[in-house]
């Protein structure tokens, strides 16, 4: 058993996007994650998948530093990375790297490749020669040394996301969060992109925090998968485990709706259950179990009590009154 | 058959003028819906499924756009021919379209009523004139259709009030409305989460089924066309490579570039992803000459440099434009 990387702890991110009344002022919060934990183990992939509005780029986010957590604990190493008045410990930057979904609004328009990738390596003071740094990095995501004097719209999308991966790879991170690097690309660039990624992390032993909301996708590149439900996590289980024997009506309803291209993906889909309603506003929390407006198999406690995670099988965990 | 086609495209071109050249976009497209048909087409970002059904309703912006020969023959009149009048009527009672994303394709300052009764009064222009109040009858009868809950209070609503997976069930509500002969989708799900996408297509597939309506799904997602379509033609930059039923051509596809979509699609089953295709969407300034694909093909023999391939019946309806089956083809001729 490997060791953990990452832990994050009963994290939380509100967000407070208004207020109510005139006297009182009362705060209109937005929870866009409530309350999660999970860890991420040297050298493997987590993946998180969700629908959009389940809260899964703020994860993202406040893991990378962007956001200052509402409440919860991120250790990385066994270390927590907020020390005194909760201020992010900065020699961490440098081990925690991040790749954008849209690589046409992640790349400075008016840099070029050069700059760009170089841009972690003149921050973080290297002795390394730049030059061949850069090179390096190119030859490590496939890309032509000619490229570095181009600006970004001169490139493909795959070939932007690829610049995106050398720019996160520059400061020889231990730990990369992939906020779904693929979902604006085409098959048979996404194919490129993910075998690339996959041979990146064996050559230099990284872990993944996966995100995206394509299952299939997931399937292929997750060790272990965590699915997100309006900022809370429904299920976590291992990658194989997660698609033979999916307990959440959620991950079941999410299952049964993949578009597949064979009958023996057709074989694994859960059949009984059809995807009804949409994602509430998260505003607007429903009471109790928040995904029990739209779940088949939703009772009377349902609507009342928030379940609790709970681990049907080791290393499968559920947060359903189904199983509690 | 020939006369039982409802569309029925013959060797469309279509150039555009551009800064620094021609874009040869569309290069001699054939493309046939029967009445009551569900037709699939498939093909990367950037390979003209868009541009040949705009091409259908003639809405392609003109100039950069040129059609440089070919017909579209709807319901045997060819559309390129038609007087913007006739070309209105069409419009209104055959045929509606379906775009990707729901928040361009509504209006924003107009509610969901005013533009919904818009669609509803042009698909009967023709025949009778219906007043204000079934116009408004017919419009709520639409929204009920699509499945959405309280049509009166949603009329009144302006697109922003709606959710992405609302606002795509007004836009085929409006499709729909008029009793048109066919529907084109251009990846209706594609900008929305799965289980709201999934939702669209059996809305979509209910809906067809119920009122006999053709439809044409394009989509770059293989995975869509096989829960939706019954024949699914495969395009590549400007060309069509291979048609066939649905079920024929997941189990047997053909064409290279048909084989490697296929393969890099990642599975359920796991595994792992081949590794795609290489390169990318040739440069519509200078595609290359013979068979477009060649440059990606790992199959490409010294014909494919130096002529176009024709589509070829393999078998019934499974159709592909390759030389690999030319020559399979010829050699059981002689044997």
């Amino acid at each position: 058993m490997s060791s953990d990387l990452l832990t994050v702890t009963d994290l939380k991110k509100h967000f407070i996007v208004g207020h109510r009344g005139i006297v009182a002022r009362e705060p209109i919060t937005v929870k866009a994650v409530d309350g999660i934990s999970f860890e991420v183990r040297e050298g493997e992939t987590f993946g998180l998948v969700g629908e959009s509005g389940s809260g899964k780029s703020t994860v993202a986010y406040t893991v990378v530093g962007m956001y200052q957590p509402t409440a919860g604990d991120i250790a990385f190493r066994g270390e927590s990375m907020y020390g005194r008045g909760r201020k992010r410990r900065s020699d961490l930057r440098k081990e925690i790297q991040i790749v954008f979904q849209d690589p046409g609004s992640s790349l400075n328009p008016r840099r070029t490749i050069k700059d760009i990738v170089g841009f972690p390596l003149r921050l973080y003071g290297s002795n390394v020669d730049l030059q061949t740094r850069i090179l390096d990095l190119l030859q490590m995501v496939e890309l032509p040394a000619e490229y570095m004097h181009k600006y970004p719209q001169m490139l493909g999308g795959g070939e932007k996301q690829m610049v995106a991966i050398a720019r996160a790879l520059a400061t020889s991170p231990s730990f990369v969060i992939l906020d779904e690097p693929t979902s604006a690309l085409d098959v048979s660039i996404q194919a490129k992109i993910i075998n690339l990624l996959l041979r990146l992390q064996r050559e230099f032993r990284l872990s993944y925090l996966f995100i995206t909301h394509d299952l299939s996708l997931m399937r292929n590149v997750a060790s272990r998968v965590a699915i997100m439900y309006l900022g809370r996590i429904c299920e976590v289980a291992e990658a194989a485990e997660f698609f033979r024997n999916p307990y959440h009506p959620y991950t079941q309803m999410l299952l049964s709706s993949i578009p597949v291209v064979s009958d023996e993906e057709e074989e694994l889909k859960p059949k009984k259950i059809t995807s009804r309603g949409e994602i509430p506003s998260p505003v607007n929390i429903p009471n109790g179990c928040s995904f029990h407006p739209r779940c088949s198999q939703c009772g009377d406690t349902c609507s009342g009590d928030d379940p609790v995670m709970v681990e049907v099988e080791p290393g499968h965990l559920v947060r359903c009154h189904m199983f509690s | 058959m020939e006369n039982d086609l409802l569309l029925n495209i013959r060797d469309l071109r279509v150039n555009f003028d551009v800064f620094g050249g021609t874009l040869k976009v569309l290069d001699g497209v054939d493309f046939a819906v029967g009445s009551g048909e569900k037709v699939g087409l498939v093909g990367e970002t950037g390979c003209g499924k868009t541009t040949t059904m705009k091409a259908v309703l003639r809405v392609l912006p003109m100039p950069p756009a040129r059609v440089m020969g070919g017909e579209i023959l709807f319901k045997g009149r060819d559309i390129l021919q038609m007087t913007s009048r006739e070309l209105g009527q069409v419009r209104g009672e055959g045929m509606a379209m379906i775009f990707q994303d729901p928040t361009a394709a509504l209006n924003p300052v107009f509610t969901i009523g005013q533009q919904l009764d818009a669609a509803v009064k042009y698909s009967a222009a023709g025949d009778k004139r219906l007043s204000g109040k079934e116009i408004r009858q017919r419009a709520v009868e639409a929204l009920k259709e699509v499945a959405l809950p309280d049509p009166e209070r949603l009329l009144k609503n302006y697109p922003f009030q709606l959710s992405g997976g609302m606002r795509q069930r007004v836009c085929i509500a409006m499709a729909v409305a008029g009793d048109r002969e066919l529907i084109i989708a251009d990846e209706p799900g594609t900008s929305l989460d799965v289980s709201i996408q999934d939702q669209i297509l059996r809305l979509l597939r209910g809906l067809t089924d119920k009122l006999n309506t053709s439809i044409v799904l394009i989509t770059h997602t293989l995975g869509v066309v096989r829960e939706l379509a019954d024949r699914v033609y495969v395009m590549y930059a400007g060309n069509m490579v291979e048609v066939a039923p649905t079920k024929e051509l997941f189990s047997r596809p053909l064409h290279p570039y048909t084989v490697g979509l296929m393969a890099a699609v990642p599975k359920l089953t796991g595994g792992g992803i081949a590794d795609g295709i290489p390169g990318r969407i040739p440069d519509y300034l200078n595609p290359p000459v013979g068979c477009r694909f060649h440059p990606r093909c790992e199959r490409a023999m010294e014909q494919c440099r130096a002529e176009k391939p024709q589509f070829i019946e393999v078998s019934e309806e499974h159709q592909v434009a390759c030389f690999l089956y030319s020559q399979e083809e010829e050699e059981i001729q002689r044997a």
